[in-house]
């Protein structure tokens, strides 16, 4: 037995909203959410044409196809010599690869006495139970330290660029970056709000627990990346430049990439001198552990973050 | 363990750690940090050349508190600490030779990247000369791309970013074929530490088992460092990256950046493989063949050229034939004479660069051959500088490249089939040399005739651009002193080759 509610009532419950909105009658974002519709993509006629010359002129003058048989015939052959090459590779490497000692099997080479010290003393010597960070943190940390700075030089080489520093192009570009993407997305700021403390969080732990379970810097790094341009995405610069901007970005890197040297420099030389190293492994588990692991994974943890926000912020705007 | 024998880490680290530096820095900061670096591991290097010289046997260096196979660890020879050194001196010059071009070329608020670019360059090198370790190599080797590729770059023209294109796909392609060559090896034997792969390579060769994967890792890295050190058929981004990037960049790329990865080539082959199962397999008889190649098409690109800096450039292919033609004999003194022309060519390349620049500004910055009549009279010293360049390149004697040639030649003699070929090879290309370097030297000394106007050519007086001549001065040194003085480097080399195996 239900109760007829009177009509004005009625209008103002949730169920007539939904059926509205599942009638399609009224959208209840229409005037509270910037909406726009991509245009579809259409050159202009002139633009086409001027394409379509552009493209004659560097066939005539800068190849000048007519009067050089040499760049002719080459152009001739290249394509059949690219795909011949190609398929040349392919059968080299899957024949290569048929002769290669057969996977899992017990008496392969790889199954030598550098994993199996890895798999039985690793724990014990590193502090590490994952003994994969242990690995790479502590029995071959020189090759991380090399790779984590094959991140940074790739985003300096990502600055090199795409940064704008002349001030004119700041200015065009800059305010442009959302031509074609809606502003203050309810949605999306919804969604944002709630996923990014969760991500973040997430992030921290897969750095801290690198040592204890399956994670460490670069995963958790790049998580903490992306929790960072979703935040972008949701709220705009405006906002993430109260915390983030690109001299945070330098100083943060500058910190870890000079902390991670020197504390690896310490381990390297008193290592190499047979000098006892002070740094204690702590007992295997405890989140303080496995001497500079830890510290390490923070280290990577944070270059590998600012990378992926930076990457982003330079194909977007070319400045922050 | 004595002090000296950290200093290899140390340089290492050192350059590392300068580079996140230099990008807190200001430029202007930035270089005096780079200039610092390079100063300080050069007398490093010096100084462990001086302990390995009088030890008289190479040293391995733990990194970190794990032994190997289980740790890195490098090591060091008399080789390695001369390359080091080498290395250093070239990159000083390289650097003082271009602070003009870089501040005018490069805008004011990215001057500090190029010396990250710099600083973690020199780290490359050095990591890649003194690791002994596939897999650290492999990982400094990816440094070495990303900054080269920035170092052409950060001179913003539509051209140098298409040459940093080709330069990175063609680059790219190298790394993908060493690291599946690398990846192959440690299937086959379980590491990647250089002493145990060959160990278990030596073991695997005499039994004869998995030889045609062990060929394929072998020719599947030698190509990648082909490409990555621009082998004839493989030079297609070499013109452009040289000839079109900043002065610097340019002397660096050319006399480093391909010299790593050869040298990287020459310990995989000695102290990876083994040079006697190296010379079984076919796959030096391949190099041979192009390098002879790419000496004689090099110098006929380099002949049709019409811009000096490409001609520079297009030569450096020939030259780079020369060395993988000494690989390519097979015998210890053929590598010999290859090493010593990775050194007299890497002198010799930056020298001309450097040069080649002071006679394009004393003709208004225009590369063209009409362009540069007489710029030899309007700027003398890098007239001089050239020619020196030139007739080292040509194989006059007294000049380093005089002592290579010989040595390529002396290598050969005595080879009951390849002796013809390089023989016949060198003394075409020699020709071809002279017909393109000798037609530019006889241009910049052609006085100007009454009727030729040179757009924008000036006087420039040697005090113009201090840091410029000086850095031309102790290249012309330097090359005189490797040609006239070369009995002691080769025996250094030679010491050194041996401690390799």
């Amino acid at each position: 037995m239900s109760k007829k509610v009177p009509q004005e009532q009625y209008e103002k419950t949730f169920s007539y909203k939904f059926k509205q909105w599942l009638d399609g009658t009224k959208d209840p974002f229409l005037d509270t959410v910037e909406m726009k519709r991509q245009k579809p993509f259409c050159e202009e006629a002139g633009k086409a044409e001027r394409r379509k010359q552009d493209r004659e002129r560097i066939v005539r003058r800068v190849y000048d196809l007519e009067k050089n048989a040499e760049l002719r015939i080459f152009q001739r052959i290249y394509r059949v010599l690219a795909v011949a090459f190609c398929v040349f590779l392919v059968v080299m490497l899957l024949l290569a690869v048929s002769w290669l000692p057969t996977f899992g099997e017990a008496d392969k080479p790889v199954n030598n006495e550098v994993s199996a010290r890895y798999i039985e003393n690793g724990l014990q010597e590193t502090g590490a139970v994952n003994i994969v960070t242990g690995m790479i943190l502590d029995y071959r940390a020189f090759d991380t330290l090399g790779e984590s700075h094959v991140l940074f030089i790739a985003t300096c080489t990502v600055l090199i660029l795409l940064r704008l520093d002349r001030k004119e192009d700041q200015e065009t570009y800059g305010a442009n970056d959302r031509l074609h993407e809606p502003k203050n997305d309810v949605i999306l700021q919804t969604a944002a709000k709630i996923l990014v403390p969760p991500i973040f969080i997430f992030g921290i732990y897969v750095i801290l627990a690198g040592h204890l379970g399956p994670g460490g810097g670069f995963s958790g790094g790049a998580v903490i990346g992306a929790g960072l341009i979703l935040y972008l995405n949701a709220f705009g610069f405006a906002k993430t430049e109260r915390f983030f901007t690109a001299r945070t970005y330098r100083r943060m890197s500058f910190c870890a990439l000079a902390c991670y040297s020197l504390a690896k420099s310490y381990s390297f030389y008193t290592g190499a001198n047979h000098i006892e190293s002070i740094i204690p492994l702590g007992t295997p588990g405890a989140i303080l552990s496995s001497g500079l692991i830890l510290i390490l994974n923070i280290c990577v943890g944070v270059v590998v973050a600012g990378t992926m926000y930076t990457f982003y912020v330079m194909f977007r705007k070319g400045g922050y | 363990m004595d002090f000296v024998q950290n200093f290899p880490f140390i340089s290492i680290i050192l350059s590392l750690f300068s580079g996140p530096l230099s990008s807190v820095l200001s430029g202007k900061w930035a270089k005096r940090v780079n200039t610092a670096v390079i100063v300080v591991i050069g007398f490093l290097s010096a100084a462990t050349l001086g302990f390995v010289i009088s030890t008289g046997q190479a040293y391995v260096y733990t990194m970190g508190h794990f032994p190997a196979p289980w740790g890195n660890e490098i090591r060091v020879g008399v080789l390695e600490a001369a390359m080091a050194l080498f290395f250093c001196v070239i990159m000083f010059l390289s650097m003082l030779g271009g602070i003009r071009e870089r501040e005018e070329q490069i805008e004011e608020s990215k001057q500090n990247l190029y010396y990250v670019m710099v600083d973690l360059l020199l780290c490359s090198l050095l990591a890649l000369v003194y690791t002994n370790d596939l897999f650290t190599a492999y990982v400094f080797v990816e440094i070495n791309t990303i900054s080269a590729c920035g170092l052409i770059m950060i001179r913003q023209n539509g051209r140098t970013i298409e040459a940093a294109t080709r330069y990175m796909i063609m680059s790219l392609l190298g790394s993908g074929l060493l690291l599946l060559g690398i990846c192959f090896l440690y299937d086959l034997t379980g590491h990647l530490l250089m002493s145990n792969i060959k160990e278990q390579v030596g073991i695997l060769a005499a039994t004869g088992s998995y030889h045609i994967p062990l060929v394929v890792a072998l020719g599947l890295m030698s190509v990648g460092l082909a490409i990555k050190s621009a082998l004839y058929p493989f030079h297609a981004w070499l013109p452009d990256a040289y000839g079109y990037s900043t002065l610097s960049s340019a002397a660096i790329l050319s006399s480093l950046v391909s010299k790593g990865y050869i040298f990287l080539l020459i310990k995989i082959f000695y102290r990876v493989i083994g040079f006697e199962i190296v010379k079984e397999s076919k796959v030096i008889h391949v190099l041979f063949v192009f390098g002879i190649i790419g000496m004689i098409m090099g110098s006929v690109s380099a002949i049709k050229e019409d811009d000096i800096r490409r001609m520079i450039a297009f030569s450096s292919v020939a030259q780079i034939g020369y060395i993988y033609m000494g690989f390519g004999l097979g015998t210890a003194e053929g590598v010999i004479a290859s090493i010593y022309h990775v050194v007299s060519h890497s002198a010799t390349k930056s020298l001309l660069f450097v040069a080649a620049s002071g006679l394009t500004d004393a003709s208004g910055k225009s590369p063209r051959y009409r362009d540069l009549t007489g710029a030899a009279y309007r700027n003398r010293l890098a007239g001089v500088a050239f020619t020196v360049g030139s007739l080292s390149m040509v194989g006059m004697p007294i000049f380093s490249g005089f002592i290579s040639k010989l040595l390529f030649a002396r290598a050969a003699i005595g080879h009951h089939y390849k002796m013809l070929p390089t023989l016949i090879a060198l003394a075409i290309s020699v020709v071809l040399n002279a017909v393109y370097f000798m037609k530019t030297v006889i241009r910049i000394y052609t006085p100007v005739p009454a009727d030729m106007e040179i757009a924008a050519g000036r006087t420039v007086p040697a005090g113009e651009q201090p840091a410029k001549s000086a850095a031309l001065v102790c290249f012309i040194v330097l090359n005189l002193l490797l040609g006239l003085s070369s009995e002691p480097i080769i025996n250094l080399i030679r010491s050194g080759l041996e401690m390799f195996g």
